[in-house]
């Protein structure tokens, strides 16, 4: 195993090239465990905690972009106030010590269904931003998984940032989870509403081979809400109509059985997170207008 | 540490700061983990080896300042850092308060947890220094105990947080 | 050559205090060596080849290509076992590596020894091994059957129980019926299994080691490796928990044959995924129950089958599924009943001892059954319970009279006056307090509150006619010019404290403040194991017998010391005792200090002490004095349940337990939180899924243990009532805790939810779908 240490993006952009085998590691949260535990032996792995780039966000026409080296900790304190959601599904993320080292590059880079980062992304319409020796390009986050454990990089890129605008409205996340800390998704939600172009977002996790919006519920609610005129003036929304939200939002996962859960219960729990995260960002919207 | 071993091919040699001390590894095989490189080649055996994946936080050490799992770091990322480990709580062969409550609470009983929780405490008592149960318990979540049940180590929480008030 | 071990231990304080380990500061400041720390100059690592099939012939094992890797100094399969091939702490069924087929998911295959640990993970991963897979026998109901293929030469029945007690006809006004499920759990120590052999360059070899049972390791290794006893030396090492999970050999074969092959030490040291293969779990069980009581609420009868699963081999599965049998009604008193038990062999993991040994998994089915017969008279069911609670003198379905203090109903009385928690206010959110804790599924939503009650009780120590004892040595001399007592046994400080109670007897004994506990290893006579509850009594009574027998000689030496003064004065007639490190007289008056008299006098005594002889079920009717002592606790729980998404919330424990005597109350306190967290772990979320033979979740990511999150405050009442039996009236402490607190919370879930709930770990998708 060679383990390659670029102090610079560029430098880590050629090295990706000249080894383009090497797997990135950044907090080594999912890396870790792979090598810990003799389920991979990479030829070569390539350190980007030394790119100090990575670490950096801020703000690009209107959006944020947050370098993918930005750990959940500094998620949750530095931009808990503008991306709400993204905070939220940050605080369910394993235990401080993960929090302090885990990064939402890694998160995308390992494009596990259960990534916690992956629904507030999808939820708020993210961007990846990734970058390879000969350019960079900018893949929406609901292009961005392909497969289990799979998503859209070439083996030349890396993942530099995610861009995505601060929050436009209520945000929620939810996770099932069978311990109260600690634990990854049985299956996980999140929220957005989108105040100014009235839309509903919304991201799933662990409930198909990759993370996914539930389309046709965010489509049924932004029909509802807007029909009622309920963005403009919020009021009380039919609970039949919240209801159908849950079923949508159910329907659109593809679970499976696992040693964490059931096919039929992931559908079931979506709903019930559907419901319960929509009324808690609809509530929060009555209350703030 | 680790002399008379051949270890594998693509050996390298980290430097890093250590409880203050500038200390060098050679010959580490760069699947290691810095767990590994403290315990094996710094002989430093206090980070424990429970579960390697992150999920019990018996390996708890400080990594520039931050509460981290060293068998989620890769030996290599700790090049030029600065480490503490729980040989480095105390000062001068005696006991920081942390230590101190647990072992007065009676917070410690096969101890394999101990060492990652008092690094854990130790952090948590820096940026809340007089934390809620509620506080300790979300805090100290990530760092699992088989033997207690908790209630004593909440206990030693709380008073190593009255014996750092009383000493301020 | 030494590796470093944890130091002797210097202490001071008598019976009944609460004394501190003498090993906490050390452990806190990262300072105490456990096994997997050991190093010494020169050692190489090992590793094990494990099966990829539950169940399969080997055709061939190459070990060519891993012989020739760099770094490999040996690769070793059965053929290399220099003594006998298969081991097991009751049937020697086991191979030490397998031989022509394996029998589990991860049996050990082979072995290497290297420079390095990848070194020696990638010659293991280079061994070649050819298997002819065959379809693994997962059922342990289809393994009773007759046309099962036979795992073992024996068939698959490892052991069937039969209680035959009273009127096996009799009816009754009010009958229930039930059945349930336990999964598999396991002892989780967060301490892997690791070892040093280190060979004495004579033939023999040192082994460092944390185990249970340095003796019976010893034992077996001889044998294992054609070794008389002398040549096999075991000395504890720093042990990170046990829980059951250390009584069976692991690695400790493996490391003595890499090291006596090659010549150097060898260490080894599982990850944790494959220490969920290295050692055995809690047998799961699938039990049915039936349950008859008068109109007024008596047990009439109750008729019981109980299936446990052993796995492969048989551990201590025999002892288990006796325990599940014999305490298979609960502590009630019941005239009639039909109990039968049966432990197989299947292709699924072994499974053997774990804390609560057999009593935890019939607790979940008879307190149901106590629920579901209350339920059915329209009873109060805590009143149920102490209607038909057992009392001194009341006789098990096995025909044994119980003496001694048995205080069912009293402790079931304690929890259930104990205080309430109050109820989450609903204007300020704490997610932490709620059901689903920070993953923020709840704010109050679908939330109901239930309290649910059990209690349970098993045997201390050994039983069944075992021969339980335990060796102590006591030496008093004079160091520094105080008197100063060592102690030395084979007893296992597994975290529970028995360093602490070794001192504080020998002590109290004594009369002398300081006590070295010196560390345990096998150049001292047997304790037994550090299982069963039993060590405090055990070996708390052969350090007590040995610290009399050297006050006997300390009282002679004054005697014949003192008339030689010409000064009279005589043990028996002056009332004679040790105090403050020195012979007091009845008036309180210091005859002699210990200082003194000793000079460079050594006492030593060396004694044995045996509990009472039990002995062996009658194979028809199950019918025995089998146990020497029981011990019994109850739980209050409530929780929280989120209805709709079926996650649940411990919000207090409570628990009420007769310790007989507490040597050491802050101890005792720390056995009662940490098994009730235990209890929870099963009743909400620990289980080793497998799935045709395999484990689905061999890591801590997956296989979840209790967090501060989970475990809530727990409410204790400690009752000492004193068993006229055993040293200083104490009673086995560390397993009862374990029992009762999960039938509690499933007590609870099903208030809550007014579900039946047949299956533990309850599962959300059990409480929603």
């Amino acid at each position: 195993m060679e383990f390659l240490q670029p102090t610079t993006w560029t430098e880590a952009l050629e090295m990706k090239a000249a080894h383009p085998e090497a797997l990135p590691i950044a907090g080594g949260t999912d890396v870790m465990v792979e090598i810990n535990f003799d389920r991979q032996r990479p030829a070569a792995v390539i350190d980007l905690t030394k790119v100090a780039e990575l670490e950096e966000w801020g703000t690009e026409n209107g959006m944020l972009r947050v370098g993918a080296g930005v750990t959940y900790s500094r998620i949750i304190e530095e931009l808990g106030g503008r991306l709400p959601g993204l905070a939220m599904a940050s605080r369910t993320v394993g235990s401080p010590q993960i929090r302090n080292r885990g990064t939402v590059g890694g998160n995308l880079g390992s494009a596990s269904p259960a990534g916690d980062a992956h629904p507030p992304l999808l939820s708020s319409g993210a961007l990846v931003e990734l970058a390879s020796a000969s350019g960079s390009r900018r893949v929406p986050v609901r292009e961005f998984f392909v497969g289990p454990k799979r998503n859209a990089m070439r083996n030349d890129e890396l993942i530099a940032a995610f861009l995505v605008e601060p929050t436009r409205g209520p945000e929620q996340f939810s996770k099932v989870g069978t311990r109260n800390a600690m634990v990854i998704a049985v299956c996980s939600f999140a929220i957005a509403l989108d105040v100014e172009r009235k839309r509903v977002g919304t991201g799933i996790g662990s409930a198909g081979p990759t993370p996914l919006a539930a389309i046709d519920a965010e489509e049924f609610m932004a029909g509802v809400l807007d029909e009622s005129g309920l963005w403009e003036r919020p009021a009380d929304v039919d609970p039949n109509a919240v209801a159908r939200f849950g079923e949508l939002v159910a329907a659109a996962a593809r679970p499976i059985d696992d040693v964490r859960g059931t096919a039929a219960y992931r559908r079931h729990a979506l709903a019930v997170l559907a419901r319960r995260t929509f009324t808690w960002a609809w509530d929060e919207r009555r209350r703030s207008a | 540490m680790g002399m008379g071993r051949t270890p594998p091919v693509g050996l390298m040699r980290i430097t890093c700061t250590v409880n203050g001390k500038q200390v060098s590894a050679d010959d580490v095989w760069a699947g290691e983990s810095l767990l590994y490189v403290l315990r094996e080649r710094l002989g430093l055996f206090g980070s424990k080896n429970a579960c390697e994946q992150g999920e019990c936080g018996s390996c708890s050490v400080y990594l520039d300042g931050k509460l981290v799992c060293a068998c989620l770091v890769l030996g290599g990322q700790a090049e030029g850092r600065e480490i503490v480990t729980v040989e480095g709580i105390g000062s001068d062969g005696a006991l920081h308060a942390v230590q101190e409550a647990f072992v007065e609470a009676g917070a410690v009983q096969c101890g394999f947890c101990t060492p990652g929780l008092i690094v854990a405490a130790h952090d948590l008592l820096n940026r809340i220094p007089e934390p809620s149960t509620v506080q300790i318990r979300e805090a100290l979540a990530g760092n699992i105990c088989r033997c207690t049940g908790y209630a004593k180590i909440i206990d030693a929480v709380h008073l190593a947080a009255r014996g750092l008030a009383q000493s301020r | 050559m030494k590796p470093k071990l944890p130091p002797a231990a210097l202490m001071s304080g008598r019976v009944g205090e609460p004394v501190r380990r003498p090993d906490a500061a050390l452990k806190t400041r990262g300072d105490f060596p456990y096994s997997s720390d050991l190093q010494v100059d020169g050692m190489l690592w090992g590793a094990t080849v494990r099966s990829p099939h539950p169940y399969a012939r080997i055709v061939s094992i190459d070990s060519t290509e891993a012989r020739s890797m760099p770094g490999v100094r040996a690769v070793l399969t059965h053929d290399d076992v220099p003594g006998k091939k298969v081991y097991g702490l009751e049937i020697p069924d086991q191979p030490v590596l397998a031989i022509d087929v394996v029998r589990y998911w991860g049996e050990a295959v082979a072995l290497v020894a290297a420079d390095h640990p990848e070194q020696a993970r990638r010659a293991a991963h280079a061994v070649r091994l050819e298997y002819e897979v065959l379809a693994p026998l997962t059922n342990p109901e289809l393994a009773l059957t007759e046309n099962a293929p036979r795992l073992h030469p024996d068939g698959n029945i490892t052991r069937a129980i039969k209680i035959r007690r009273g009127d096996q006809n009799a009816r009754a006004d009010v009958v229930v019926t039930g059945e349930y499920e336990v999964g598999m759990q396991d002892q989780a120590p967060l301490g892997p299994e690791s070892g040093l052999a280190i060979p004495d360059g004579a033939g023999g070899v040192d082994l460092y080691i944390a185990t249970q049972w340095l003796h019976i390791d010893r034992d077996q290794l001889a044998g294992v490796l054609g070794l008389p006893h002398e040549a096999v030396r075991l000395t504890m090492a720093g042990i990170g928990g046990a829980f059951g999970a250390r009584e069976d050999l692991s690695m400790q074969a493996h490391a003595c044959m890499l090291a006596l092959r090659t010549g150097r030490p060898v260490k080894m040291s599982y990850s944790r995924a494959e220490s969920f293969v290295g050692h055995v779990h809690r047998h799961p069980a699938r039990m049915r129950y039936e349950h008859g009581a008068t109109r007024d609420g008596k047990l009439v009868y109750v008729k019981a089958r109980i299936l446990l699963d052993g796995g492969a081999y048989a551990s201590s599965s025999t002892a288990v599924i006796s325990n599940a049998c014999c305490f298979a009604v609960g502590p009630y008193e019941c005239p009639n009943a039909i109990i039968d038990g049966w432990v197989v062999y299947t292709n699924n993991p072994p499974c053997g001892a774990m804390r609560g040994f057999g009593s935890v998994q019939n607790c979940y089915a008879h307190e149901a059954q106590m629920d579901k017969l209350a339920a059915a008279l329209g009873m109060d069911p805590v009143e149920l319970r102490i209607h038909n609670a057992m009392k001194t003198g009341s006789t098990l379905v096995t025909g044994q009279a119980v003496d001694g203090p048995v205080p069912v109903a009293e402790l079931l009385s304690r929890i259930k006056v104990m205080p309430m928690p109050t109820a989450v206010s609903g204007d300020h959110l704490d997610l932490t307090q709620m059901p689903g804790g920070v993953s923020n599924t709840t704010h109050g939503e679908g939330v109901r509150r239930g309290v649910g009650y059990a209690v349970g009780f098993k045997n201390v120590g050994y039983s069944e006619g075992f021969n339980d004892y335990s060796t102590a040595r006591v030496k008093l001399a004079v160091a520094d010019g105080r008197p100063r007592v060592e102690v030395h046994t084979a007893g296992a400080e597994v975290g529970q404290g028995l360093v602490m109670v070794q001192a504080q007897i020998a002590s109290t004994v004594l009369g002398v403040h300081d006590v070295v506990v010196l560390g345990a290893d096998t150049q001292v006579g047997s304790s037994g194991s550090s299982s069963a509850s039993r060590q405090t009594y055990i070996t708390g009574g052969a350090v007590k017998a040995a610290s009399e027998a050297v006050r006997d000689r300390v009282f002679a030496l004054a005697e014949s010391e003192l008339s030689g003064l010409g000064r009279g004065g005589s043990g028996e007639s002056d009332g004679w005792r040790l105090e403050s490190d020195a012979i007091v007289s009845a008036d309180g008056g210091v005859v002699i200090t210990l200082a003194t008299l000793l000079g460079e006098e050594v006492i030593e005594e060396t004694r044995e002490y045996r509990p009472r002889r039990t002995s062996r079920l009658d194979g028809e009717t199950g019918q025995a004095n089998a146990h020497m002592q029981f011990a019994f606790a109850a739980h209050r729980a409530v929780v929280d349940v989120d209805v709709e998404l079926g996650l649940v919330k411990v919000v207090e424990l409570a628990t009420a337990q007769d310790v007989g005597k507490a040597i050491n109350p802050q101890a005792v306190e720390g056995q009662l939180e940490g098994g009730a967290a235990q209890g929870l772990g099963l009743a909400v979320m620990e289980e080793i899924q497998v799935k045709d033979g395999v484990i689905r979740n061999p890591s801590f990511t997956d296989y979840l243990l209790p967090t501060t999150l989970d475990m809530p405050q727990l409410r204790m009442d400690v009752l000492e009532l004193g068993d006229p039996n055993s040293p200083f009236g104490l009673k086995g402490v560390g397993e009862p805790p374990a029992i009762s607190s999960g039938p509690a919370i499933v007590a609870a879930i099903r208030t809550a939810t007014g579900r039946e709930i047949k299956r533990v770990p309850v599962r959300p998708h059990d409480l929603t779908l």
